[in-house]
């Protein structure tokens, strides 16, 4: 089963201008099918005007056991947000 | 009452392909299947339903959608042949699916220039449904007629099963006739090119071959029925029959 139908991970663009954001994954044979499956299980309610598949193969995945030193050494690098000074209102959504 | 026939066999033509195709839930061979095909039949249960609606209003004599869909018996539905079939196994419905909606597609687009507003209307949502059916039937006869052994003699057997069932479509009942004189309904006949070269570069593709067909099997539009239709609406009906009025 898996063999011939490996493992997608499924990524939506809620509008235009937005990211694509993970959503799932899902099984198919081929990049083609995966996306009208992605289409089928995932964007039903419409949540998206765009549909990126990837083989989950292809994915390189940080190592769980690295969390640490990886995450971390920015727990007390506050100054890094962008929380200290105010945005004009002029700006709008950031 | 002869627009609200012709309107009757697309309506109903919708509604049973749409049941038949529902009947798929919760039994796909994947999840992810499981989910395609409730919404495929979603989509032509929705066109059903428009169109219902509308042969109600040409009644008049405050006739719902319900009353159509639910009280009228096999004899009374004008559905074609090829949409009551069974299901048999999912290349069995692919197929079906293909076959339909290769008609459908060219059918609702040009029923987009239709003289009639309210199918004006309804064509333009069901086009675009009915493309998303061929590209998705479309890849799996594909996969299927050019994958493994036993996938590829599915698909021929389904093919032998089905496709002397596909001329039906393409003829004009005297109703059908009559809506395609005014300009309502686009001549069924005419979509016949498209059909073909839809089912030919699919076919190719899934290295599989277009029968020769010398007999045609017809009868739905004049309510000659097979055996499956009755079991369909038994099942269909039998919740509007056991509690009439009932709302949600």
């Amino acid at each position: 089963m898996t063999s011939t139908t490996p493992l997608w991970e499924v990524f939506i663009r809620p509008r235009n201008g937005l990211a694509h954001k993970h959503v799932g994954s899902l099984h198919a044979a081929d990049e083609e099918m995966a996306l009208q499956s992605a289409r089928d299980v995932y964007t039903r309610r419409g949540e998206g005007n765009s549909i990126w598949v990837v083989p989950s193969a292809m994915i390189s995945a940080s190592d769980p056991d690295q969390a640490g030193e990886n995450f971390e050494p920015t727990s007390d690098k506050i100054y890094r947000h962008p929380t200290f000074y105010e945005i004009p209102e002029d700006v709008g959504h950031m | 009452m002869t627009l609200q026939t012709a309107i009757l066999e697309l309506a109903d033509d919708n509604l049973v392909l749409g049941h038949r195709v529902s009947e798929w839930c919760g039994h796909a061979p994947l999840l992810e299947e499981d989910l395609a095909m409730p919404n495929m039949a979603l989509d032509m249960i929705g066109t059903a339903r428009s169109l219902y609606a509308y042969a109600a209003e040409i009644a008049g004599e405050n006739q719902t959608e319900d009353d159509l869909a639910y009280l009228r018996d096999e004899r009374e539905y004008r559905n074609c042949l090829l949409v009551e079939r069974r299901n048999g196994d999912f290349a069995q419905t692919m197929l079906r699916q293909l076959y339909f909606a290769a008609f459908m597609h060219p059918f609702w687009v040009a029923a987009q220039t239709s003289t009639d507003e309210t199918i004006r209307g309804i064509a333009g949502k069901a086009a675009k449904e009915m493309a998303y059916h061929i590209r998705h039937a479309g890849e799996w006869v594909v996969r299927m007629g050019d994958g493994t052994e036993e996938s590829a003699a599915r698909m021929r057997e389904a093919i032998d099963a089905l496709h002397h069932y596909t001329g039906e479509l393409f003829v004009s009942s005297d109703a059908a006739q009559a809506a395609e004189k005014s300009g309502i309904l686009p001549v069924r006949a005419e979509m016949r090119p498209t059909w073909d070269k839809t089912i030919l570069d699919i076919f190719t593709e899934a290295m599989l071959e277009v029968p020769t067909v010398t007999y045609d099997q017809v009868g739905g539009r004049a309510g000659l029925h097979s055996e499956g239709l009755g079991h369909l609406l038994a099942e269909m009906q039998s919740v509007h029959r056991a509690h009439p009025g009932a709302t949600w």
